[in-house]
């Protein structure tokens, strides 16, 4: 078992044809995942490389296809349209790959996803995707540096989370589901929400949360934590020795100039919070292990 | 992105805000212009920077202060002149400071109270808040800290947008009566609509002033935009000041490379901003400093990587680079290869570690091996950064 994606996840791809999504819809149809449909305004009727339907909205992908998860490879300009279209189909799921989404179109998103009684989880945008190892990837990760187990693992960060990742599967420890919410100042998943969701998984034996510098995800989720979580918990915040004002990277990475969201405040929470830190991103695995024999 | 103030002040006045009559100049003769159009009265002289703090600054030739207010034409050119070219150290600007590239210089006005007021996106609750205080003229977040009750904050939904009530609650909240009470919400509404118009995520004003004539006045301005929203907006992309920017950024930012010019000595290239991060941090625990971020993307090509190169060695700092690699969709082979291309058309002349991971990592560790490139191949981050900070340590 795991969370959110499973071997019953159909997936349609909005934005198939273009070449980001052709791309990674191969890997991910190699890697075994149940591609139904693709959503491409204007192909509608064409089959994607012999195998996917193209469908013309995500409506059609739904009522035709029956599928039941989203992903995005849309550009950052129409990536907030395709979101608020896959809620408007009532997709339980949907997770925006797309990197550079305007903050202001995302705060609309959000406003949508929380006040106007939608099913719809949003995953990311700016984010690797999901995976559910051995049954379902959706996104951009690799995929064999995953094995099905029990270590769930969610993450600000894409290339840091296969760092964890990689160093647990070489230790002979395999995940759950792994889930990358993404880089931005405004997502829609949460860290805390992930920690939820693994919490009351009864296949997550354990968790990984890695963070980075920049607003308050993690606090709020070590809070969460101290008051829920039985399960054993290691984290990692990147940044520590960014400087302050400056983005790094990632939209949401910045320690204000007044010093909010700073990488120190963020593991005094963890500390609090009991979780098992790692100092090194070298380390992850290990800091869990010390706490978890799997 | 960030512009100046007398660039915020002349969008401010677009929407309607009152701001006082001003002038940017960039040389002598300019300043004597702006001057000659302001009168023989107090005249105000400041320092155009993206970078706070600029009143207490000092200029790096003893010089005080980068906003002065001086009575008649001949203290204000005089200032101007102490000014302009010169560099100025704040606290926001590190110390090296900034050179002084343009003035504004506008007319004074007798304050009878400062406020503050901004338009800010709030990434917790994803709305955009209006905060204000009868506090201004001072650093808001000492405020916040202290007396958090002279903070007020009211929320605006997205799909709402600013309405009457909300200018009027912030208005009776700072005090305002009457008359003045208009006109705080024709400004509230401005910054709004600016903010909004424009994809700001700050439209900050401190301070806004009460003149003792009993107008309201926009005294300062500060605004930053949406750098993922900018490419709907031709006319603020037109506002960037290139000479606020690290050469290296700019060229950077034309090979589609985050980078970042830091203070330190050991330069790093990875893929992924976040272990891009972890890698400056790993640099840092082993007692190295790093010369930069740069994140050279999930699918960092030879070109990439060799333009990575090229900009990382332009800063004469830099005595090592540490290369830091996660082979994922694009495998350790081929991005080993990319490497050696780009280090054999780039002359390095500095200790250079390369650490991969990930698929064909052993394939690609052999291609660095072989490459007849001086690199040290390294087995984990932890070897790779003890590594380089100790050959960076003994080059010294």
């Amino acid at each position: 078992m795991s969370i959110l994606v499973n071997k019953d996840t159909r997936l349609v791809v909005q934005g198939i044809t273009g070449k980001t999504g052709t791309f990674h819809t191969q890997q991910c149809v190699e890697y075994g995942t149940n591609v139904v449909a693709g959503v491409t305004p204007g192909k509608g009727g064409q089959v994607w490389e012999d195998k996917v339907p193209v469908c013309n909205t995500v409506e059609e992908a739904v009522k035709e296809h029956g599928a039941n998860v989203s992903v995005i490879y849309v550009p950052p300009p129409f990536a907030a349209d395709s979101i608020l279209e896959a809620i408007d189909a009532n997709i339980p799921l949907v997770i925006c790959i797309t990197e550079g989404v305007p903050v202001r179109d995302m705060a609309e998103v959000r406003r949508r996803l929380y006040f106007h009684n939608t099913n719809t989880r949003l995953i990311g945008p700016n984010c690797p995707g999901i995976i559910t190892p051995g049954e379902c990837k959706i996104g951009i990760m690799p995929g064999y540096i995953h094995k099905p187990g029990r270590v769930g693992v969610v993450s600000r960060s894409g290339t840091l989370t296969y760092e964890a990742v990689w160093q647990l599967t070489q230790k002979g420890h395999g995940q759950s589901t792994c889930i990358g919410i993404g880089g931005d100042p405004i997502n829609g998943t949460s860290q805390t929400d992930a920690i939820r969701m693994f919490n009351e998984d009864p296949d997550t034996d354990a968790i990984i949360m890695i963070g980075e510098i920049g607003g308050n995800a993690e606090e709020e989720a070590c809070a969460y934590i101290k008051e829920h979580v039985k399960k054993p918990v290691a984290g990692f915040i990147a940044g520590a020795s960014a400087p302050k004002g400056r983005t790094m990277g990632h939209a949401g990475a910045i320690v204000s100039a007044s010093g909010a969201g700073t990488a120190e405040a963020k593991f005094a929470a963890m500390e609090d919070a009991g979780v098992s830190i790692a100092r090194n991103p070298s380390e992850i695995a290990d800091a869990l292990l010390r706490i978890y024999k799997g | 992105m960030n512009i100046h103030e007398y660039q915020a002040k002349r969008l401010l006045q677009e929407y309607g805000v009152p701001v006082p009559r001003g002038y940017a100049a960039t040389s002598t003769r300019e300043v004597e212009t702006a001057i000659s159009h302001l009168g023989d009265d107090m005249i105000v002289v400041k320092a155009q920077i993206h970078a706070g703090g600029r009143g207490k600054g000092t200029f790096t030739d003893g010089y005080k202060g980068g906003v002065k207010v001086v009575k008649g034409r001949e203290a204000a050119l005089d200032a101007a002149n102490h000014m302009l070219d010169n560099t100025l150290v704040t606290a926001q600007t590190g110390p090296e400071g900034r050179k002084v590239q343009t003035l504004y210089i506008t007319e004074a006005c007798d304050i009878a109270h400062e406020y503050y007021l901004a338009v800010v996106l709030d990434r917790e609750t994803a709305q955009t808040m209006v905060i204000a205080s009868t506090e201004g003229g001072v650093d808001i977040e000492t405020v916040a800290e202290e007396t958090p009750e002279k903070l007020i904050r009211v929320a605006i939904s997205p799909t709402m947008g600013l309405r009457h009530y909300h200018c009027r609650r912030v208005a009776f909240a700072l005090g305002f009566e009457g008359e003045q009470v208009k006109q705080f919400a024709r400004i509230l509404t401005g910054l709004y609509k600016m903010y909004w118009d424009k994809n700001a995520m700050l439209v900050e004003v401190n301070p806004l002033v009460k003149t003792t004539q009993g107008q309201i006045v926009a005294l300062d301005a500060k605004v930053s935009f949406d750098g993922n929203s900018i490419f709907q907006h031709p006319e603020i992309q037109q506002l960037r000041d290139l000479n606020e920017e690290d050469p290296k950024e700019i060229e950077a930012s034309k090979h589609n490379l985050a980078y970042i010019a830091l203070d330190g000595d050991i330069a790093c290239m990875v893929n992924g901003a976040g272990l891009a991060m972890a890698t400056m941090d790993i640099i840092q625990s082993f007692g190295g400093s790093p010369a930069n971020f740069l994140d050279v993307g999930g699918g960092a090509n030879e070109a990439q990587v060799t333009a990575a190169f090229k900009i990382i060695l332009s800063d004469p700092n830099v005595k090592g680079i540490l290369v830091n690699i996660f082979g994922g969709i694009m495998k350790c082979d081929v991005i080993a290869r990319g490497i050696v291309a780009a280090a054999k058309n780039v002359d390095i002349t500095v200790p250079l570690v390369v650490r991969l991971e990930g698929t064909n990592v052993e394939a690609g560790k052999e291609i660095l091996r072989e490459s007849g490139v001086n690199l040290t191949p390294a087995d984990s981050l932890v070897q790779a950064a003890e590594i380089i900070v100790e050959q960076v340590k003994n080059a010294d």
